[in-house]
């Protein structure tokens, strides 16, 4: 995984609440057996008029020019801001790879469905909890006619904006390593080999039906 | 020591280590595979050229893409064709079990696990799908996980985690008679909502629940994850012991023995704490439909869609009447004047045996409705397929205008041929209302069995407990 620098990015407002991991990507785009090309199908059904299909050509889709991604003001960006739960539903990670090859690196939003969370660090996009009205704050900054930047800096814990307004957030320590450092989880896990097989050992003694009977 | 909550014993069971700000490894001991989560997790452990941990744990089925009826010839779309494919050529070349679409035991994936007694007590469990949460049911720590963490439980047979807070919801009393595990569910998630609990485990507990069989506290905790949190839980009881005992894949002799003394441990402590605790009336649940795209916009089938207008919450009232816009409803319409041209009774939340001998008690010697378009009965699994034949329960469903298919997810997430047109309306058994969930503009509304099968009968929805008293 690349490591988690400290970038400055376009805000695009996605102004509602429950948005499920179906929206981020609908189902039909979770037949590839790929990590990667997922982008240009992201929020499908919202973004476009038509019915999306794997292997179609999307550049020559009718978009839905309502819906915010397709507002010139918001392309490029890099900072999606959306409401609570953002993420719920099916623990597909499509939903990050899809966000990620779009080109979100920085998700905030008031809260956030557990799996979802958890799969965004999994893949070097940084979820961002911030309270409610600093987040009315933010909709209401994002919605100017030149679109909303933020600074994004991991190591300092702060969101910053061209005027200078800062805004701290947290973050797990662990998780925040390893998005700085762009660790593989499974490399770290495996220093604990010998822990699990011990740990093992002592289940088999324990709980042998586990280990088929 | 101090009294424990069960969600306590199976951490501490399972932990491996822990680092000093709570940040832990714990041990899984049962992993459930489908095709779609996890092409993208075995061609990372071959890139790091990693073997599975234990590729005993595993089980694999496929069972989002397959198609429901004529798999004699095959998956016909090519995409999905190659999916399950790459399913089998994994099993194959990882050493992990997998009943194939083929197989007698395929099924939805939360289904045949527990069915062949994969899933015990006490145990860990995953599966690269947010419904793993059924499995809390037979007191196992059971929850979703992406594919990375797919990878990852494959390779090292653990995840890293941190403990989640503990809630429990009591469902105290009985319920009225007609009223079903679906309805319970639903009911909490209206009244706690589906963000009410994240961050936390969920154990349900009460006389209602106690009351339920296991396929009723599969639903339950089935939809744990529609309420956010990351497990749903349920003590082991006389009913879980019952259920397992002589399952295929558990213990048996002197083993089923001491595998029992072990797991009748496995309820939370007289005493033991909880981070917050809900209570709900069960004699105040109705049967419940859902009306808008989230599970928590449901009502009772005797209330009227509710009225942006009356509610105070401008964000909330916005997102009420972007619901009603997509489902096509008024609001103040009376729930049982809604009416419907789809049917889909199935999915790992109500495709278990009980749920279709509750739907066929309903359409025995009846017909669906004039405006039904299509009426499906897609068993869970292979197995609940073929009791439902023996009982003639397929009979039944065909008599009345139902089709009756081959088992799998179908149109819980139209990811195969069963999908919603734009516009049309389904009384569905599964657990997601999602805008374009059942096809891009289907509308969804989840009830419980016996409330769809009355429904295609209707032709709208209806009161279940009418049509019983009659
Ligand atoms: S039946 Fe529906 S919810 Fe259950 S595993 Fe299949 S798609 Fe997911």
């Amino acid at each position: 995984m690349d490591k988690f620098e400290k970038f400055t990015g376009r805000v695009a407002p996605l102004d509602r609440a429950n948005v499920d991991t179906d929206a981020i990507i609908p189902k039909q785009f979770l037949k590839s057996i790929k990590r990667t090309g997922f982008g240009p199908n992201l929020f499908d059904e919202w973004r476009y008029l038509d019915q999306g299909e794997p292997d179609r050509d999307n550049d020559n889709r009718p978009l839905n020019t309502s819906f915010v991604l397709n507002d010139s003001r918001y392309q490029g960006a890099q900072i999606l801001l959306t409401r609570d739960n953002f993420g719920c539903g099916s623990s597909r990670e499509h939903a990050p790879w899809a966000l990620a090859d779009y080109g979100f690196r920085v998700i905030i939003a008031p809260s956030f469905a557990d799996i979802f969370f958890n799969n965004c660090f999994k893949n070097g996009i940084l979820p961002i909890v911030l309270k409610e009205h600093d987040v009315d704050s933010l909709f209401a900054k994002s919605g100017d006619e030149s679109a909303l930047e933020l600074t994004v800096d991991l190591s300092s814990q702060e969101l910053k904006s061209a005027h200078g307004a800062v805004l701290s957030f947290d973050v797990d320590p662990f998780r925040k390593q390893c998005l700085l450092e762009g660790l593989d989880d499974i490399g770290l896990t495996l220093q604990h080999q010998d822990s699990i097989r011990a740990f093992e050992e002592q289940r088999r003694v324990k709980a042998p039906w586990v280990f088929g009977c | 020591m101090n009294p424990r909550t069960l969600y306590d014993k199976l951490w501490e069971d399972h932990l491996v280590r822990t680092e000093k700000d709570g940040t832990s490894l714990i041990y899984i001991d049962r992993h459930l595979v489908h095709e779609v989560t996890s092409p993208q997790a075995f061609e990372g452990l071959r890139l790091a050229g990693r073997k599975p941990w234990r590729p005993d744990s595993a089980v694999a089925t496929p069972d989002h893409n397959v198609p429901t009826q004529g798999r004699a010839s095959g998956i016909a779309d090519p995409v999905a064709r190659i999916q399950v494919a790459a399913l089998d050529a994994n099993c194959e070349e990882f050493g992990i079990q997998e009943f194939g679409m083929d197989d007698a035991r395929q099924g939805i994936v939360h289904v045949i696990g527990p069915e062949q007694g994969f899933i015990l007590p006490g145990m860990t469990v995953v599966c690269g799908d947010s419904h793993t949460s059924t499995h809390g049911a037979m007191g196992a720590l059971a929850f979703g996980i992406g594919t990375s963490e797919v990878e990852h439980v494959l390779a090292t047979q653990c995840l890293i985690q941190k403990k989640s807070r503990t809630m429990r919801i009591s469902v105290d009393g009985a319920l009225a008679p007609g009223v079903t595990a679906k309805d319970i569910v639903l009911a909490i998630i209206g009244e706690i909502g589906t963000a009410g609990g994240t961050g936390y485990v969920i154990e349900f507990a009460g006389d209602a629940i106690r009351a339920l069989s296991m396929e009723g506290r599969m639903t339950v905790c089935n939809m744990t994850i529609e309420a956010g949190a990351r497990a749903g839980l349920i003590g082991v009881d006389d009913t879980t012991l019952d259920y397992l005992n002589g399952r295929s894949q558990v213990p048996s002799g002197k083993q089923w023995e001491a595998a029992r003394d072990n797991w009748r441990n496995l309820c939370s402590d007289e005493g033991a704490e909880f981070d917050k605790e809900v209570r709900i009336d069960a004699a105040s649940i109705a049967p419940q439909v859902t009306w808008g795209t989230s599970p928590e916009m449901v009502v009772s089938v005797t209330d009227r869609v509710p009225d942006p207008a009356q509610v105070s919450d401008s964000l909330k009232a916005e997102g009420m009447r972007r619901a009603l816009e997509y489902m096509g409803l008024e609001a103040n319409t009376p729930v049982s004047d809604i009416p419907v041209d789809h049917v889909f009774i199935g999915s790992c939340t109500n495709g278990r045996i009980e749920d279709l001998r509750a739907a066929a008690a309903v359409v025995r010697g009846k017909k669906v409705a004039d405006n039904i378009v299509q009426a499906l009965v897609v068993p869970g699994s292979g197995p609940v397929k073929e009791q439902a034949e023996r009982e003639g329960l397929d009979k039944d469903f065909v008599a009345a205008g139902f089709e009756w298919r081959e088992p799998g997810c179908s149109m819980c997430l139209a990811m195969n041929a069963d999908q919603l047109k734009p516009g049309e309306r389904c009384a569905s058994t599964s657990n997601r209302n999602f805008e374009g969930r059942q096809g891009k503009g289907g509308r969804t509304h989840l009830v419980g069995p016996a409330m769809a099968a009355a429904a295609a009968i209707a032709g709208h929805f209806t009161d279940i407990r009418e049509l019983q008293g009659s």
